[in-house]
């Protein structure tokens, strides 16, 4: 589904602020995988997961959705085959739209867009079904400003957004960081059902180590632009949040102590 | 006496002023976007009108449609400076003006000024006005009605996303340059169609005409909706509408101004002053008054 190959990505190329942000990165998901990425600041995992939905250009290697080589397609050509939810929850959506206008947008990923209406009368009836199963009551509130959210309520649609239309790919960069701790949860769970229900391959950036255990059939941690540790099945189920912060002090010599992984 | 029969014909060129605020208010206000081709575009349609009626002799219609074409290939100049050679927006306008400054001059022939002949009358002047009243109010029907479309189709709601959040909008697929560059082109249209009404109201085209048409094309949009937004809300048409009764206050304003025989020359100054004034509005608002509404930004910066 996706294959990612040797991908380089370096920042400020020949300035002093030059930065190795992915070095030869290789990965590659089957149908159906759904794998957390773990690793420290400034690891490279945005990097990876930015490279992967066409953010900025990558210095080399290949990326390769669904048999399609995207790696010089440009990012919106490319949003047909991704759905996103970022960390900060102003980014997922259009604060000055309505629900329905941010659900309609989400509809449209991909496809032609031209002069019918935006919003039919059959579309408002379906998101409606859609907002219901988020089960917070803005099925009622569809012509409500998106800015007027919570940042729960807007991760929430974000993630209905991204998954509306089936991805071929559904990357999540940190996506609950933002919320507090019960509100992570909901959303941490809604994502595991809608993942399951639809079979999406998925990316999920977390430094929550117990999450990144707890979801997903794969697992891998990321160091200063690398992958250097990846674990799968029933290997992935063994692992505890002690494998990994040894396996992580390995290879940062004791760093780690500082890093906020240790926090979650 | 004389005062009250100055306004109808101020009010009438204020409604002129208020159509090219909508151009204004498609940029500024949907796609966020500041675009100071405005000041020559106004020009260009009134100079393509003119000409096309006066030297060669074309129906009116002709005059009005050429303008809204010439303000179209305004707007792309700009929206390719904008996008293909990565010019910031503000600049690319800049240059695009500069730009119109000589071709308006070419298409007048080499003067900066060009008549229609005397005696003849339009379908709006100054001297028939009822009739004009009727025709703006058929024009701003039809033109706000198809924004009004437009912008509930989904190509429409693509040009609201990239001006409310560009890279959401990537996210979604919607290609955000060519959006930009549409956005650019319908505004100028409408800004160039206003400047041929202007030039067949006012019964000639002059290439300093358009000088400050931003400004006043601003002032339009901030008074409209200082004004009229708690009626407005959320409907669009009549947010379109208050852009042009703000152009229309923003003229009698000015009119009163010129009445009372204050000096006309700081005139542009102080509509400057007043369109800064209330653009530092809602930044100081957020600045000083609601620190948690600046807190929350700072959140989402460091984020
Ligand atoms: N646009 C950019 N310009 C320059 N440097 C960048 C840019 N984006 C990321 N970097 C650098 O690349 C490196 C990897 O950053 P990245 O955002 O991928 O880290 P991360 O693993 O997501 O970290 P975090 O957990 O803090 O989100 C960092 O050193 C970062 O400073
Ligand atoms: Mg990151």
């Amino acid at each position: 589904m996706l294959e990612i190959k040797n991908v380089t990505k370096i920042f400020n190329a020949a300035t002093i602020n030059e930065k190795v942000a992915l070095n030869g990165v290789s990965l590659t998901l089957q149908d159906g995988d759904f794998v957390t990425v773990i690793g420290g600041n400034g690891a490279g995992k945005s990097t990876l997961l930015n490279a992967v939905a066409g953010t900025y250009p990558v210095d080399g290697g290949n990326i390769v959705i669904d048999g399609v080589d995207v790696t010089k397609m440009p990012e919106h050509k490319r949003a047909k085959y991704v759905g996103r939810v970022f960390q900060d929850p102003m980014t997922g959506t259009a604060a000055d739209m309505w629900i329905e206008e941010n659900l309609s947008l989400a509809k449209y990923r991909g496809k032609r867009r031209g002069l019918g209406w935006s919003i039919k009368a059959s579309d408002r009836a379906e998101f409606k079904e859609l907002l219901k199963t988020l089960d917070l009551g803005l099925e009622n509130r569809l012509s409500t400003k998106m800015g007027l959210l919570s940042g729960g309520q807007r991760q929430t649609v974000t993630l209905l957004m991204a998954t509306m239309q089936k991805p071929q790919l559904l990357l999540l960069d940190e996506h609950t960081a933002a919320l507090d701790p019960k509100t992570a949860d909901k959303v941490l769970t809604l994502t595991k059902d809608i993942v399951e229900k639809n079979k999406l391959t998925t990316l999920m950036i977390t430094h929550n180590m117990k999450d990144a255990l707890r979801l997903g059939n794969r697992i891998i941690m990321m160091h200063e632009g690398r992958i250097i540790f990846e674990a799968s099945g029933e290997e992935k189920q063994k692992l505890t949040v002690n494998d990994l912060l040894e396996k992580f002090s390995q290879v940062s010599k004791g760093t780690f102590a500082n890093d906020r992984m240790l926090l979650s | 006496m004389l005062y009250l029969a100055s306004l109808p014909p101020a009010i009438a060129q204020g409604i002129i002023w208020g159509i090219m605020a909508i151009g204004v208010y498609i940029t500024y206000r949907i796609l966020d976007v500041a675009d100071l081709t405005v000041d020559g575009s106004i020009c260009t349609g009134m100079a393509v009108c003119t000409v096309l009626i006066v030297k060669f002799d074309m129906p009116v219609w002709v005059g009005l449609a050429a303008a809204v074409v010439a303000g179209m290939l305004a707007g792309l100049v700009t929206g390719i400076f904008h996008t293909f050679f990565g010019i910031p927006a503000i600049l690319s306008g800049i240059l695009t003006q500069l730009i119109l400054w000589s071709v308006n001059l070419k298409i007048m022939g080499g003067t900066s000024n060009v008549g229609y002949p005397f005696g003849v009358e339009y379908f709006i002047s100054t001297e028939s006005l009822s009739k004009t009243f009727l025709y703006f109010a058929i024009i701003l029907a039809l033109l706000i009605g198809l924004f009004y479309w437009f912008f509930g189709t989904t190509l429409g709601a693509s040009v609201r996303a990239t001006g409310c959040n560009i890279n959401m909008s990537r996210a979604q697929g919607i290609n955000t340059d060519f959006i930009k560059v549409l956005g650019l082109v319908i505004s100028n249209s409408v800004v160039a169609f206003s400047g041929a009404l202007l030039s067949l109201f006012l019964g000639f085209s002059d290439a300093n005409a358009g000088k400050g048409a931003i400004v006043i094309g601003l002032a339009a949009v901030i008074i409209g909706e200082a004004l009229f937004s708690r009626i407005t809300r959320n409907n669009f048409a009549l947010k379109l509408l208050s852009v042009v009764l703000g152009g229309v206050i923003y003229y009698m304003v000015y009119q009163t101004i010129i009445y009372l025989g204050l000096d006309t020359n700081y005139l542009k100054m102080l509509s400057a002053l007043l369109v800064a004034l209330f653009l530092a509005v809602p930044y100081w608002k957020k600045k000083y008054f609601k620190k948690a509404a600046k807190k929350e930004k700072e959140v989402a910066e460091n984020a």
